[in-house]
């Protein structure tokens, strides 16, 4: 049924005028659990089937969505998708244009090895109370929880150009969270990363190998410890970052600003634009030699939250580089956008949350390349530092230039050895200064391609799922403490 | 062509119907929602997005032998609705039982709400195409460059369940925001509302092509405690990470800034707040997730914060009233007040500034996050137009800023206060607040812009 709507969609767009269409049918099914204080909190499955159509006609964009999925349905959300086309045209100021793409007709799915869909609830829930049960034996947890999302994503995209590509997306994650209040301090630890977890384009299997009971006791301890631990200081220093911590570093002042739309201007209104205009592609120094960042959504990359075979507008998975020897490369494009800039290919990264929303770019996997370190040499090269893992709070002005993040934890590192634990650890910066004082990254052995699943962008807000490979790494010179500075 | 409501209410009743009819749980309950929405995109002076979507979603939550779950679908053939009550029930069934479950409520009394337009839900893609044109042409016209988004729509819900409750809700929106840019500055202006006869694009870009005039090459001020003058979508954007700290299981879960603060002067004199569904300027049903009618709250009464607000079960924990401000069940959040009303003033913006000797307006803030959540410490910046106040005057625009700041601090220190609006921001739902004149606002860094 999914290729008749979308032919029909098509032919429907084609007949009202369009000169351009392409459909995407999207059947998704999500699992979200979750658990606080040996109880079970959401407990909830959805599924959503429906047609988004994108056309051009009279040289403009027009989209429109339904799930109304009947030969009379669809076509009335095609002729819609033109009509809207033709009322865009009214403010148009030059016609939409489109660098050139293959068609392709293909099927493809991620590898897993457990459908986590078939893994009964009342296992997913024991694992999830095991580990809320281990967090509250530590005295001073005020709050255990935890949290498991499954998502299949079911999709078809067929174009005017011929393009007929099935593709099937498994996303697991997981997470757990022990949170403590005392005096006047609210202090929390989570695993494997905070906000949801860890999440990646695989089966239940991946969920299986957090070993969520056997961590759950360490952050609740860690978490209790926090209230007696040493504030971070304020003043400039060394920092070396965990490697989840550096994925959302990335994401927040390469990924962004490195998205096409952002840089022409599109994006003006919401989530911003960015410092990185167009001059500076192959000419800015972003980073020190030793920083090399690609766009990656292969699967040989690894099964991220932004790995796929083909975008939502047809474009084939592709690796940009996007610093080279901590020169800046590489933009995120679409197929209109690379299009402005006189790029010959789009880069591959257009995506929708859902079949109501209009495909954007979108982050893919936006990696570092691991270094050459290994992680206890780092440490005793280090001298003086702090260690910051596991984020807590992230804020970047809407170019993208200066940031503010805080973590969960930090350790005072004092002569090349990891020594006291600190408290409320932050850092600030501006984004280029930041990169070019990056000085060791480990190497692949401490290497995770993390899952960010909850980007936001777009009007209406679309929420993406990204992945960011990253190795712990040092950076020197840096601003320390000033979230809590009086 | 209008935008023509695909489901209207009796179409919904029908479907929750079928539901109750399939479901064999103890007790069902089903929550239909139905929106069509459709949204002009601008940005360079140009049309870039148009885009129109038509989406049901219909939940059913069961009840077997003391344990709920739910299942949630958008098609409405037999089999899928069938699918849904047996997901439903399937995954109750394998979860343990939950000795904190309420009985489902019987049929309720609604207070009306009259929150349907047929001016916005009659709005076309041609009208805002319209509207956006002309104020493209605003701006190409002094050699600025506008982005925003023009959006309208109808969104209804029903909720009903086998003990008799049924509940209906319809509402029209519409949202008008833009940014306009010049080489080095911008300025920005937002504002919703369910009438789109109220919205005036014109009049917003106005105000937003000023600022990015008069923030023309903005200059560099050390960063530092300064008066500042926070309009009212800058207030929301705020105060909104204040929301979910007023609900009874934040506190009982000790996660909220208000935990052993209860009745306890906190914040300043002049700081009086609410929760109420009720009032004009305000949106959303009567009813909370559950179907329990909506109270009107007061929050926090001249600094002290006085009452949470609380679904049924909480109110049990906590031995307190149901305040009808439950999320749908199940879920581990409890309940939060959804519809914050704060007490105004009578100071203008110009009064404001007339009274600064050095300080800082802002237009808009953004990326805010939170940094303390016990003192309740936010991170975020300035944007779209940041001016310097010298003398009881606009002094020019000034580059970003970082600020750190505590809105417990912050709500301490306020020394003037505007009429409350509906203030449209992007961190917060919309509420209805007062421009704000706030000493000894803490900027802790500056940005290149």
């Amino acid at each position: 049924m999914m290729q008749e709507w979308a032919n029909s969609a098509i032919e429907t767009a084609k007949r009202r005028g369009a000169t351009y269409a392409d459909a995407r049918v999207m059947d998704i099914r999500h699992r979200d659990i979750s658990t606080k204080n040996g109880e079970v909190g959401t407990l909830a499955e959805s599924e959503s089937l429906g047609i988004g159509i994108r056309v051009i006609a009279s040289g403009a964009w027009g989209f429109s969505s339904t799930d109304r999925l009947t030969r009379e349905g669809v076509d009335a959300c095609a002729a819609e998708a033109v009509a809207i086309a033709k009322a865009s045209a009214l403010a148009k100021r030059e016609n939409v244009a489109l660098v050139p793409e293959k068609s392709y007709v293909d099927t493809w799915q991620n590898p897993f090895l457990k459908d986590p869909f078939r893994i009964p609830v009342e296992r997913q829930i024991g694992l999830l109370l095991a580990a809320d049960k281990e967090m509250r034996r530590v005295k001073g947890v005020t709050v255990a929880e935890g949290s498991m999302s499954f998502r299949r994503i079911e999709q078809l995209f067929v174009s005017s150009a011929g393009s007929s590509i099935h593709q099937i997306k498994m996303q697991s994650g997981a997470g757990i969270v022990a949170t403590s209040f005392a005096g006047s301090e609210i202090q929390k630890r989570s695993y494997p990363s905070s906000f949801g977890g860890q999440h990646m384009l695989q089966g239940y299997e991946l969920v299986e190998s957090f070993d969520l009971v056997g961590n759950a006791g360490r952050i609740a301890e860690e978490c209790v410890a926090l209230h007696s631990a040493a504030q971070c200081p304020e003043g400039q220093g060394t920092i070396i970052l965990g490697s989840s911590q550096l994925g959302l570093q990335i994401h927040e002042s390469i990924g962004h600003p490195i998205e096409l739309d952002r840089v022409l201007g599109m994006e003006a209104n919401f989530a911003g634009m960015s410092f990185l205009t167009t001059e500076k592609l192959r000419k800015l120094k972003y980073g020190s030699d030793i920083v090399n960042v690609v766009a990656d959504a292969r699967l040989e990359h690894g099964p991220g939250l932004g790995t796929f075979a083909y975008d939502d507008e047809g474009v084939a998975a592709q690796c940009t580089p996007i610093i080279t020897d901590g020169l800046f490369t590489g933009y995120l494009s679409s197929r209109e956008t690379a299009s402005s800039i006189g790029e010959k290919r789009s880069g591959g990264t257009v995506r929708c949350e859902s079949w109501n929303r209009l495909p954007m770019i979108r982050m893919t996997n936006i990696s570092i390349n691991p270094g050459t370190w290994k992680y206890d040499d780092l440490i005793a090269d280090t001298g003086d530092a702090i260690l910051m893992d596991t984020n807590r709070s992230w804020s970047i002005d809407d170019k993208r230039y200066h940031f503010q993040f805080s973590t969960e934890i930090g350790w005072e590192i004092k002569g090349g050895k990891k020594g006291r634990m600190i408290k409320n650890p932050s850092y600030s910066g501006i984004t280029t200064e930041f990169w070019n004082s990056c000085d060791a990254i480990c190497s692949r052995d401490y290497w995770t391609l993390w899952g960010t699943p909850n980007c936001g962008k777009g009007q209406p807000q679309q929420v993406m799922g990204t992945g960011h490979g990253a190795s712990p790494a040092r950076f020197r010179n840096i601003k320390i403490g000033v979230a809590f500075a009086k | 062509m209008a935008i023509k409501s695909k489901s209207p209410i009796a179409d919904l009743e029908r479907i929750a119907e079928r539901v109750l009819k399939l479901s064999d749980a103890d007790e069902t309950e089903v929550d239909i929602g139905s929106t069509t929405d459709a949204l002009t995109r601008f940005a360079n002076n140009t049309i870039h997005q148009n885009v129109a979507e038509h989406t049901l979603g219909i939940s059913v939550r069961a009840v077997v032998d003391g344990r709920t779950a739910r299942a949630t679908t958008n098609k409405t053939d037999d089999e899928s609705l069938r699918r849904a009550v047996e997901a439903a029930v399937s995954l109750a069934r394998n979860e343990p039982e939950n000795p904190g479950l309420l009985p489902m409520l019987r049929t309720q009394k609604y207070q009306k709400v009259a929150r349907f337009f047929p001016a916005t839900a009659a709005a076309t893609p041609q009208d805002r195409a319209r509207a956006v044109t002309r104020v493209c042409k605003m701006a190409e016209k002094r050699k600025q460059t506008a982005a925003g988004i023009f959006s309208s729509g109808v969104s209804q819900s029903l909720l009903a369940n086998s003990k008799g409750l049924f509940a209906h809700y319809e509402q029209t929106h519409s949202e008008f925001s833009v940014t306009i840019l010049e080489e080095r500055s911008s300025g920005w202006a937002k504002s919703n509302s369910p009438d789109i006869r109220t919205l005036d694009p014109e009049v917003l870009a106005e105000s937003a092509s000023r600022k990015a005039a008069e923030s023309r090459e903005p200059r560099e001020i050390p960063a530092g405690r300064y008066t500042t003058i926070l309009p009212p979508s800058a207030v929301l954007d705020l105060v909104g990470f204040l929301f979910y700290d007023f609900a009874g299981t934040a506190v009982l879960d000790k996660r909220s800034c208000f935990t052993g603060r209860m009745g306890k002067k906190l914040l300043g004199d002049n700081i009086t707040l609410w929760d109420d569904v009720y009032h004009p300027l305000q949106t959303g049903p009567p009813y909370d997730g559950e179907g329990l009618p909506r109270q009107k709250v007061l929050l926090v009464d001249k600094g002290v914060p006085k009452n949470l607000v609380y679904s049924r079960a909480t109110a049990k924990k906590m031995k307190a009233r149901p305040t009808g401000h439950g999320f749908s069940l199940p879920n581990e959040y409890g309940e939060a007040p959804m519809n914050l009303v704060f007490a105004g003033g009578d100071k203008s913006l110009d009064e404001m500034v007339r009274t600064t000797e050095r300080g800082i307006l802002v237009t808009r803030l953004w990326y805010i996050r939170e940094v303390d959540p016990y003192e309740k410490i936010l991170t975020g910046m300035t944007r779209d137009g940041t001016f310097l106040i010298e003398n009881g005057r606009v002094a020019g625009g000034i580059r970003n800023l970082r600020f750190n700041e505590s809105i417990i601090e912050m709500l301490s220190n306020v020394e003037m206060l505007g009429p409350a609006v509906r203030a449209a921001g992007e961190e917060s739902f919309e509420m209805v607040v007062p421009a704000m004149k706030v000493r000894d606002f803490h900027f802790s860094e500056v940005t290149k812009f």
